[in-house]
Formats: C-alpha cells, structure tokens, sequence
C-alpha cells in the first residue's frame, strides 16, 4: 500500500450486534483449562464439612463433639454454643447458620469441622454425638395454618447468639413468630366484586406446583481465608457479590471493607446463588477459628438436600370473562410452601402478582399469598422467580375461559394481550411491547389454529396416540427491577498503547455470556474487534458496584453502563483527534481500529497510534473512564404498585405433544416460541439462553419431582430427579421479535428467565388439546396422566385464603 | 484413615507414569487431587452426569466410577491429553462455534464422550449423538448446540 492510498483508505462499516459472536470463555472452558472453585486449592488449605440434623424437627438436647475434637488431623469443632456473636441470616433473619436449641428440617446445620483433608472431616462428623427430642412435623403448607399447628418459629433469637435460653437484657434479633406465616402479599386493583358482576362465565381452579431445584453441574462451594489482620478473602460463586461482602460483613461482625469476594467461573447459577447460606458463614466461622484457609465444598446428595428450590405452590384461581371475550377479573389466593426458613422464595409473588395483574389486561384484580412455615426444605430464587408457578395457572384459564365461550383461544388472547403505551393496573408502563407480534408469530410459525381444531377432532377418533398443541405466554421484567436502593452497575474502561480494551465491570459471569455482550456493546461505540477487549468481572477489590446477576438484568443494566463508560472514552478520542487533525468532532466517528471521516469512512489515523501520541507527549494522559448507569424505573410503592423496570419482555411459545393414551406417556415434540427480546445482540447467546430455558421449563413441566414426604427427600440424586436429558430434547423453532426498546442497550431487553417460563403452562393446555383432559398439577409424569385419562384424579380444591 | 495402598503405573495423556493410591480412591480423585489435572470435574460421584468422563483404552468411562488401582496398565486420556490431537481441536472448535458452551462445568465431559462417539461411528447423525450423550448432563444449554456441535464435526471429517 501507498502512502497515498494508506492516507485514502476507506473503513467499511462493520457491526458485531446480532452476529453469531462465540462465547470470549468457551475455549478455555472446551479444553478443561477453567478453574472452578472446585479446582482452586490455596496452601495451608483445610477442608470443612457440615453434620446435618439427623431429624426432621426436633430440640436438641445436647451435642458432644469431644471424640471428634480427638480425631487426629481435625483442628477446628465448632457447634452454634461454640458461635457466641452468630446473627441470625436469611431473607427474614429466621435462622442461625449453626442451629442452636431446635432442628426444623433435614438439612440443618448443627455442627461444623475442619481437618486436613476431606475423608478425614468426614469421620470427624460420624464422631458428633447428638441427643434429640421429635417433635410432630408440617409436612404440608395446609397444615401449617391449622389452629392446632405446632410452630416452627416460636421462640426469639438472641443478638448474642442464644435460643431457646436467653439471657436476660440480651437483644433480640429475631422474635419468633405467634404462627407459622413466614410473610404475607396482599395486592389489588379495582373491585373484584364489580368484575365478577360483569362476568358472564366464570372459572374457579386450583392449582398444585411442585419442587423442583437447581441442579447446577457445578457443586456448591467456598474458600474462606482471613489475613493476619482481619480481612477475609472469600473465593465464592455468589451472583450478588456487592450487596453479599456488606452482609458477610454484618454477619462477622467486621467492617464490610475488610471483606473482598472473588468470583472463580460459576458451574451453573439460575438464581441458586442469590442468598447467603449457612455453609458460607460456617466457612468463614471455621477459617476464623482456625486461622487457615478453609475449602468447603458440598457431594451432589449434600446439593439436593442443602440447596434451595423453586417454591412449591397451591393456588386457587377464579377468574372471568364477557361472552365478547374481553376479562373482567382475576382473583388469586395462593399458598407458598416456604421450607423452615425464609429465602427469596418467599418473595416470589412480587413476580407473580404481576403476571395476574398486568400479561393481559384485566381490570379488576385481588392477588393475596402466604408463605407459610413448614418443616420442609425452605425455597429460594429460581430462574423465572414464581412466574412459571403464576402463568400455569393463568394460562390454562386463559385457554378454558375462550373455551367456555366458544371462542378461539388465539384470537381470546389477541383480544386481551397488552399493547406499547398502556400502563397497567399495577403501574407498569409497557414502553416497548412486542406481546402480540409474539402470539401472531408463535402461531404462524406452528400453524397453531390449524393443528389446534384437527387435533379437537380427533380426541374421540380411533387411536392410542393423541396429538396436541398448546400456548402460553409471559410478561417478565428486562430492563432491571427496582427492589433494592440501586439498580445500578459500574463501570470502569481502560484503553491501552495499542487500543485494547479493559472493561472492568460489576456484573458477574455466571455462564449467560455476559463478558462477550458487554464486550461487543463496548466495540460498537470504539469501532474495535472483540479480541480487542480483555473483561475483568470477578473481584469486589477491583471491580465497581452491581446489584447482582438477578431478575434478567444483566445486559440491559451493565450493558448500559458499559455503553456509557465507552462513549466517554470514545468522545475524548474524538475530540483529540479533531484537534490534532483539526476537523470538527461532529464529523469523526470510530470503525475498525481506525479514526474515520464519519461521511465518507476515510480513514484519519489509527486508534493505537493516536493513543500512543496522546500518551507519550509533554502532557501526558491515558484514556480511562467511568460509568455509572442507573435505569430510569422506580420503587413499588406499599401496595406493590409502580413501575418497577425500564423495560418489560415478552414471550410467546407453542407446545406440540403426543399423548399415548395407553401408558399415560407424553412425548414433547416440538417447542415454537417468539420472544420479545428488544433486539438481538449475541444471536448465538441468547438462541442458546432460549434454547436452555426450553428444556429447563420441559423437565418442570415433566420428568423433575424432588420428592419431600414428611419433611424428608427422597431423590436427592440425578437418577431419580430425572433431568432431561439430550434424546428427550423436542424439535426447536425460534423467533426473535425487535421492539427495539428505547431505553435498552442498542434496542435489547433481558431475556434470561423468560424462556422457562410458559412451557408448563402451554404442556398443559397442549395435553388438554390432545385428550380433553385438563392437569392441574406438575410434573406431567405418565402415572399423573394416565390417572386423568381415567378419571382417578379427584379435583384438586384448595379453600382460598381468607385476607384480613 | 490409613487405607491400604498400591502400586500402579499407567500411561497417561501420552506419558507412562507410576503412582502409589489408596486402593479405595477413584480414578477422578486420582486425576484431580493425587495428580492435579482438574479438567475432568465432580458433578455428582455416582456415575449419573457424565462430567467426568475420561477414555480408558478408547474406551469412555465415568471416572467417577473407577478405581484407581485399575487404570494399572491401561491407557488413560483426560481432557488435557487431547490438547495436541488435531481430531479433537476440531471438536473443542465446533463446542465453541456452535455456542455448545455456556457456564461450561459439563463441557470437559460432553468432549471426551464426544470425541469417543466420533472414534466409534466417524460421522454419527443426530439421533446416534443425542443417543451418545445420553449420560451427560448439561442443565444450561438444552443440548441442542452440543448435538449440533458434534453432527457439524462428523459431517467434516
């Protein structure tokens, strides 16, 4: 190339958004390289266990660790008497990591031990000898509200640490509670009463969901370590490391400050690691005491039984419509089986409640839940977070409401789905809203009405294999929500010499993808390739604040914080490159490594050597920016009204089943979904996050059942959990609707919980349409279909709770 | 405590090596904890996830399911042993192209029963590779991209 020609060369413009751009981890982790947790071991380490309680609920009359203590290679015994300044943790502050006085599940923590290796840990723990007293067990959330019920929760817990025995003048942390309402949701909009009154058919169901749990391949685990003065390193899988270091802090009694958290890449998260654990205060009780590193981590049985699940729910529904088809009420009454304690799951209905209020328009609306306690394993956030639980319900009612009218159950929904520009009874305000283009398109794309009437006629024709179509859709929050202080995230950029990137940013990688979309949204602005950019995401030290990877927030908030901290950087490159080639900013744009001429593309100079002249100069300076991005929604006000997102995304996905009439067996055979995504930025990614959640919601809807009788699980294993697994996949179609949403990064809304979401929900209506048979509770195994196909499954009916 | 040990010597990823192991450990323990090649991961001990599959013999196996006195003699290769095998670049290669990777914990796994399923059939269709993988679990992606990743490798060799 010619000087001349050098000096004219034209950059061609190139985007990264929408191409199929590979994961920036996937090769290390293709190759075995990654470092999990599990593969980080520090010198000096010592291995922690757990004992477990041995009972269901029972006081604990004593506990002698004295021949464990004995064991040689074991260093550190600890038990909650052992714990004088334990604080009690939790969503509501209901339990102390090591329980003291009372177990109330299976999984309880009671004693803890560190030793030089894990075997050794193990045979330490068979040398606890505990002594119990039982007490009757809850093992349903029915009986947990009974007058007579024993409580779960009814003594204080100390600040010191005490149970049971206070001490007097020792302050209370947590009171106990006078019943076993773990909390209470109470929602409305409109006058029920009046909706019902303008009713010409009205429906009233009730139904059962499940527990299902996380299963991610990766186990739980921790590395804990204090200093020698007192700061701790904690190496951990949490998804909220920022708010997680201030309450690790609370819990050790210690400045948050003195607390940094790094992230090593998460096997697996889908909202398991939203609260803080008992095993992750023992962790740091027992490096503490030992002044060790101590590595904890759990066997796959200890996963099943110590981890937390979706929130198992009974719901009674009673909704209705006009004989024109338009919905006039709604009201719901659930019952939330919360687990002994309190975590996320116990807050599931601010999810659910919007799906009753705002997915369709309805103008009346009466939603109440109580998450009760049991002697159950207690419920967390899951991946959809109580939506799944709210649109099976809803969306059978929707099919069986058209039904009751004689009218089509697509044209019912297009009649009743939400359009861009309405606020909701609930004070959502849809700004950008793809719902129906998702149901058109959903539809289209299976020949839905065609195959949903041939399949109705089918049902009394000869035969043993029933076909059926289904559909269900959702409305889930994409663009943040608005429960904490903040929904913000940080973001600090720095450019190099040589213009590469160093996007350091508060948002974690939990195997979403995350670092590759923030990392193309950066090199849309600076006009850099990918390999450009370098992502550091894993150390509270380093990286700015986050509120976490939770509600499907990441892309549209870090992403945003990312675009801005690179528009910074990028308006400062522009303005020294005008200047030094005195051209007007306004007319400079970056592309392909390259200052350009914005009109014709021309190149001016390139990007590395402009930075190495700003940098090596009498006046020295780097190109170093920050952000700060806080989405413009707002708090829910006390009655959970508000608009609580800066976007809202929307999903549609058609169900086709064959049903074999003989063994009650229901293959899954194709799944067609439409999703209001904003736009897509990464259409590998987030066809692999659709593709994910599909399958996550068919082992919901069908073959995942962790079984708890009484209080004790009985499957904490993969053989008979029953995960999907890869010949069970159904054929896939999907589409991706662009509202383009105005607030979002290049147009894009958060879409990672809203696959899950509807497959339930349409597996049923779709089952419904193969055999005239409605199933009211998950899973859809062959033993709960084939009794409904024969008439020996007794109408679930669950007496709504009566608000106060 | 003091479990009864052995003497074993083996070839592993290429290179013959002697080992002394407690005659109760497993060949996954053996590889991560005695020998520090943690690419072959725990997900669950009880031979139902497959992520820790190794070949034995070219043969895959859960290692979670051997004993490490019985890799004695044998011909073991871990993940890391296919780091220089121009067959397997190609595979690890589709993983990623086909975005078949996403937290990635069952990934080590899915290619070493992957890179055994393509020794056994050379150009599997999909059905074969959905049957193939079978026993291993991945609870991000749905499987479709890592079938897609597989048949995509056959298909060009």
């Amino acid at each position: 190339m010619t000087v001349a020609e050098k000096k004219h060369r034209i950059i061609e413009p190139d985007s990264l958004i929408g191409k199929r751009i590979a994961k920036m981890d996937a090769p290390e982790k293709a190759s075995g390289r990654t470092r999990y947790i599990h593969d980080i071991n520090l010198s000096g380490q010592l291995h922690g266990k757990i004992l477990r309680s041995a009972r269901i609920h029972a006081l604990i009359k004593s506990i002698d660790t004295s021949a464990a203590k004995a064991l040689p290679g074991v260093h550190i015994v600890i038990t909650g008497a052992d714990i004088p300044d334990q604080r009690p943790i939790g969503v509501a502050k209901d339990h102390f990591p090591l329980k003291v006085g009372r177990v109330r599940s299976e999984r309880d923590e009671i004693a803890a031990v560190a030793a030089e290796s894990e075997e050794i840990a193990e045979a330490a723990l068979k040398l606890i000898k505990v002594e119990y007293e039982d007490l009757p067990v809850i093992g349903k959330p029915e009986d947990a509200i009974e007058p007579d019920a024993i409580l779960i929760h009814p003594e204080p817990h100390g600040a010191d640490g005490t149970h049971l025995h206070l001490k007097q003048g020792t302050s209370i942390a947590h009171k106990g509670k006078p019943d076993n309402i773990a909390m209470r949701f109470d929602y409305a909009h409109g006058d029920v009463a009046q909706g019902e009154a303008e009713s010409d058919v009205v429906l009233e169901d009730t139904f059962k969901l499940h527990y299902v749990t996380h299963c991610c391949m990766g186990v739980s685990g921790m590395i804990a370590e204090f200093d020698a003065s007192g700061n701790v390193l904690m190496y951990s899988n949490t998804q909220v490391p920022f708010l997680h270091k201030r309450e690790f802090a609370e819990y050790l009694n210690i400045d948050p400050a003195r607390i940094r958290i790094i992230q090593p890449p998460i096997g697996g998260g889908f909202g398991s690691k939203l609260d803080i654990y008992p095993f992750e205060v023992i962790c740091l009780y027992l490096a503490r005491a030992a002044k060790r590193p101590v590595k904890m981590l759990f066997t796959r049985e200890e996963e099943f039984l110590a981890s937390p699940t979706r929130q198992p729910v009974l719901l009674t529904l009673r909704s209705g419509c006009r004989k024109d088809g338009t919905l006039t009420f709604r009201q719901v009454h659930t019952l939330h089986d919360n687990g002994a304690y309190t975590s996320w799951g116990a807050t599931t209905p601010f999810v659910m409640m919007q799906t009753f209020s705002s997915l369709y328009r309805v103008p009346h609306c009466d939603y109440h839940t109580a998450a009760v306690y049991t002697n159950n394993p207690y419920a967390g956030s899951f991946r959809g977070y109580g939506n799944l639980q709210a649109t099976f319900a809803i969306e059978q009612h929707m099919d069986m409401l058209a039904q009751s009218i004689g009218m089509d159950p697509l044209e019912f929904r297009m009649k009743n789905a939400q359009d861009a520009g309405e606020v909701t009874g609930q004070g959502m305000s849809f700004k950008s809203c793809g719902f129906k283009e998702c149901i058109r398109t959903a539809a289209q794309r299976s020949d839905f009405s065609h195959k949903f009437g041939e399949n109705q006629a089918n049902q009394k024709a000869p035969g043993t294999i029933k076909r059926g179509i289904g559909m269900a859709s959702m409305l889930h929050v994409g663009g943040g929500a608005k429960i904490y202080p903040s929904d913000g995230c940080g973001t600090i950029l720095k450019m190099d010499d040589f213009a590469n990137v160093t996007l350091i940013t508060g948002a974690s990688e939990i195997g979403q993808g995350s670092e590759t979309v923030l990392s193309q949204l950066v090199c849309e602005e600076l006009g850099l390739p990918i390999s450009a950019v370098t992502v550091v995401n894993n150390d509270t030290a380093i990286t700015p604040w986050d509120v976490g990877v939770h509600a499907s927030r990441t892309t549209f908030i870090a992403g945003n914080s990312a675009i801005g901290a690179a528009k910074k950087a990028k308006a400062k490159i522009l303005a020294v490159a005008g200047k030094k080639f005195e051209i007007a900013e306004d007319y400079l744009d970056l592309r392909g490594g390259f200052v350009i001429k914005a009109d014709s593309g021309e190149a001016v100079i390139e990007l590395s050597k402009l930075l190495r002249n700003l940098h090596f100069q009498d006046k020295a300076e780097l190109v170093m920016t920050t952000f700060y991005y806080e989405p413009p929604s707002v708090h829910q006000d006390k009655g959970f009204k508000g608009d609580v997102s800066a976007a809202y995304a929307w999903g549609t996905q058609v169900v086709e089943v064959e049903v074999d009439t003989e063994t009650g067996n229901v293959k899954l055979v194709k799944v067609t979904g439409a999703h209001d995504v904003g736009r897509v930025l990464n259409r590998l990614g987030i066809e692999g996050q659709i593709e994910g959640g599909i399958v996550m919601g068919q082992g919901y809807a069908f073959t995942e059942d962790l079984m708890i009788e009484n209080g004790h699980m009985k499957n904490p294993n993969f053989r008979d959990y029953k995960l999907v697994t890869a010949p069970e996949i159904p054929e896939m179609d999907v589409a991706f609707i662009e509202s383009m949403d105005g607030e979002g990064p290049q147009g894009a809304k958060g879409v990672g919980e809203a696959p899950a979401i509807c497959m339930a929900a349409a597996a049923a209506n779709a089952i419904a349409n193969a055999t005239g048979i409605r199933l009211f509770e998950l899973p859809f195994t062959p033993e709960k279909v084939y009794r409904a196909l024969h008439g020996q499954t007794p109408k679930l009916y669950w007496k709504p709770w009566k608000a106060e | 405590m003091s479990a009864l040990k052995h003497d074993i010597e083996f070839t592993l990823n290429g290179v013959k090596r002697k080992l002394t192991v407690d005659v109760t450990m497993n060949a996954l323990d053996m590889l991560r904890d005695a020998i520090g090649l943690t690419g072959t991961k725990y997900g669950c001990g009880e031979g139902e996830c497959g992520a820790c599959t190794i070949q034995v013999d070219g043969v895959s196996l859960n290692s979670c399911l051997m004993f490490a006195v019985d890799c004695n003699g044998r011909d073991v290769t871990t993940i890391e042993g296919l780091a220089n095998d121009p067959r397997a670049d190609a595979l690890r290669d589709a993983f990623v192209e086909h975005g078949a990777v996403q937290c990635g914990f069952c990934t080590p796994g899915m290619v070493m029963q992957a890179d055994h399923l393509l020794h056994k059939h050379g150009h599997p269709d999909e059905a074969c590779v959905k049957r193939g993988l079978e026993g291993n679990l991945c609870r991000c992606t749905g499987y479709k991209k890592i079938v897609d990743a597989v048949v995509a490798c056959g298909a060009t060799e």
